[in-house]
């Protein structure tokens, strides 16, 4: 098993190199002047030639992959045009924010969508069924941010029920421990007998939780569904039927325990995406994540944080990716044997 | 149904997929599978109002009545009502379905032809040129799809076609993929040996005996292609990434009333439906193709 993680860790070598090539050319190969861009055109020539020897742009191509390399392997994304702060910084700050979002969204979708899968496949044709699937076919045909906004119509605006966007409301004047705000809402719970805090910052996540979580959950209930289909065909499972096994015990004991391997990958799968995805949610809840200052650094031109940040959330997919690879050979021997 | 999705399996491996009565028999069981149909007449419905949209469209989609501004719909005759520019919003949503009927083509296009290429080349020759193609296929996949979308419009500047640009160079590894297993599925089979006993050259051995083949998985590939490019291009658009005002561009039309969610529903949901609808369609073709052409990657 260490041999084979071992393997796993040296292949994930060449193709990290070959993520940071493919950024570097991606900007440095982009038609027009990267530093004229970044200032716009009312730089005049001093200003240019200064931003350009301070990205090394009077270099020759070859000499300034080699320096972009040498950088990133001592972990220097280089420092943002715009805030002139370290890019790492930034994102260091704002990472809280995308993984809380992107962990409350994977429990939602994937508690519903193996729920709705299982029910589905147990019932097989049956209304439940058939809902089910249509409305995981709709769930992927929709576009996030059109969700997004229609639930704010109806649920902050319509029933004012939940915040339009942000973490927590301001007038609570919170001051973040962990910057995970739903854990520093129960450590405040617990330390002030106060539960305003966890209250506002479970009011804040629900939306944005469900319209980034709306696509996994369409996607894990139809894997689980068909995954479970196949199971329950299987000789054990007749068996166990025969055997006079209650059939309850046969779905939850038996088949779901094997039905919910290729579901495993799926949503590990899921959680690398809405790192990622999580770009036009961000943007509309005005979460203060990764997403969302990507999306600025692309409208301010700051080429050097954008290329920080897609480098940063790549590494994060890819490694997410082999984890989950790992994983699915942990849980399942028949892989980790071969 | 196992037993006849055995049947298909065995069937698929001994008749070579090219044969008439393959897409004949394909064909009959597609007019079988309702979903697949609800979405081909989905789909049909969509092209027509694409193609003839002047004819169907009451208004020019373009034209400002700033005395009808934000118009319910059914009223003064706006049967979807206007935006806040008053202008037209049926006319809107159908301009710009033509809008997005070229989105699909041109950025599956795009993916489709470099794909091919690559996968072919890839699964044809094998060896190094297999292993340097794969070798950058998987790097792109390293990246998740949306956020390499995003870069590749934020360096070439944002516009419409830049946009479908984006989308076909993020969706290319897929069809690379694609094409390569079936091509390696292929190369081997007694009629490509036959041909190349001929002495056919690697063009055409490669375009001519074996691409008609590969093309049952392709298509379904690209049936649901065209729906994830008219999702992104739509994100993109939201964005200020994609197509620029005043295009009647169902993303930007989303975007570009956003502000107005409190007063005027409409504006923001009906753009919105129209690309639910629409994506729908080839969703429930995409699926339909893929039980009836390709057995092997059903999930």
């Amino acid at each position: 098993m260490l041999k084979f993680i071992l393997k796993r860790l040296v292949l994930l070598i060449p193709t990290l190199l070959g993520v940071v090539t493919l950024v570097f050319f991606m900007i440095a190969l982009a038609p027009g002047d990267p530093a004229r861009v970044m200032l716009g055109e009312r730089a005049n020539a001093e200003q240019l030639a200064q931003l350009r020897s301070e990205l090394g742009l009077d270099q020759p191509l070859s000499k300034q992959y080699l320096l972009y390399i040498s950088r990133i392997i001592r972990g220097d994304l280089g420092k943002s045009i715009v805030t002139q702060q370290k890019i790492i910084d930034e994102l260091s700050d704002r990472l809280p924010a995308t993984i809380e979002l992107a962990i409350t969204a994977t429990i939602f979708a994937s508690i519903l969508g193996i729920v709705l899968g299982v029910t589905a496949a147990r019932r097989r044709n049956s209304w439940v069924d058939y809902s089910t699937m249509t409305g995981s076919l709709v769930g992927v045909s929709m576009p996030v941010f059109w969700l997004a906004l229609v639930l704010i119509m109806i649920f902050s605006i319509g029933f004012d029920l939940l915040p339009t966007g942000g973490r927590m409301d301001v007038r609570l004047y919170f001051k973040p421990i962990t910057n995970y705000y739903l854990i520093d809402g129960i450590i405040m719970w617990f330390r002030e007998g106060n539960s305003d805090y966890f209250i506002s910052a479970l009011k804040h996540i629900i939306l944005p939780t469900v319209a980034l979580g709306t696509i996994p959950l369409a996607i894990i209930a139809r894997t689980t569904r068909s995954s479970m289909l196949e199971v329950l065909k299987q000789d054990y499972v007749k068996t166990a039927r025969a055997a006079g096994v209650p059939e309850g015990k046969v779905v939850f004991r038996y088949a779901l325990r094997n039905a919910l391997l290729p579901v495993v990958t799926v949503i590990g799968i899921q959680f690398g995406m809405l790192l990622s995805g999580a770009i036009l949610t961000e943007t509309i809840f005005a979460w203060p994540g990764i997403g969302k200052w990507i999306y600025h650094s692309i409208g301010a031109r700051d080429f050097p944080a954008v290329q920080g940040g897609i480098l940063f959330i790549s590494f994060f997919f890819v490694i997410i990716n082999l984890v989950v690879d790992l994983l699915y050979s942990v849980i399942n021997p028949r892989i980790r044997l071969k | 149904m196992s037993n006849n999705q055995t049947n298909n399996i065995i069937e698929e491996e001994l008749i070579p997929p090219a044969e008439p009565g393959f897409w004949k028999e394909s064909w009959y069981q597609l007019t079988r599978n309702r979903a697949a149909m609800a979405g081909l007449i989905v789909i049909a419905i969509f092209a027509l109002l694409a193609v003839f949209a002047p004819l169907a469209a009451p208004k020019d989609p373009l034209e400002q009545t700033i005395s009808a501004r934000m118009t319910a719909p059914f009223t003064d005759g706006y049967i979807l009502g206007t935006d806040d520019l008053g202008r037209d919003l049926l006319s809107r949503i159908i301009y710009g379905g033509r809008i997005s009927l070229i989105i699909g083509i041109v950025s599956v296009g795009i993916s489709l032809v470099t794909g091919t290429i690559l996968g072919m080349a890839a699964g044809y020759f094998g060896g190094w040129v297999d292993r340097i193609i794969m070798r950058i296929i998987d790097i792109m996949l390293a990246f998740p799809y949306i956020l390499l979308t995003i870069v590749i419009v934020a360096i070439l500047g944002p516009s419409l076609m830049n946009a479908m640009i984006a989308i076909g160079i993020s969706q290319m590894p897929r069809y690379a993929r694609v094409i390569r297993a079936s091509v390696i599925a292929e190369r081997e089979q007694d009629y490509v040996l036959a041909e190349r006993s001929l002495g056919t050259n690697n063009v055409e051995l490669m375009f001519r005996t074996i691409l008609p083949n590969t093309l049952a998985p392709t298509m379904v590939q690209a049936t649901l292609g065209v729906g994830e490019a008219i999702l992104s291009s739509a994100g993109l658009s939201f964005l200020g990434l994609g197509a620029q005002p005043p295009t009647p561009e169902w993303g930007l039309m989303i975007a570009s009333s956003k502000q107005f969610i409190t007063s005027a529903w409409w504006i923001v949901t009906l753009p919105g439906l129209a690309i639910l609808v629409t994506v729908l369609g080839f969703n429930l073709l995409g699926d339909g193709l893929r039980d009836i052409l390709d057995p092997r990657l059903r999930d």
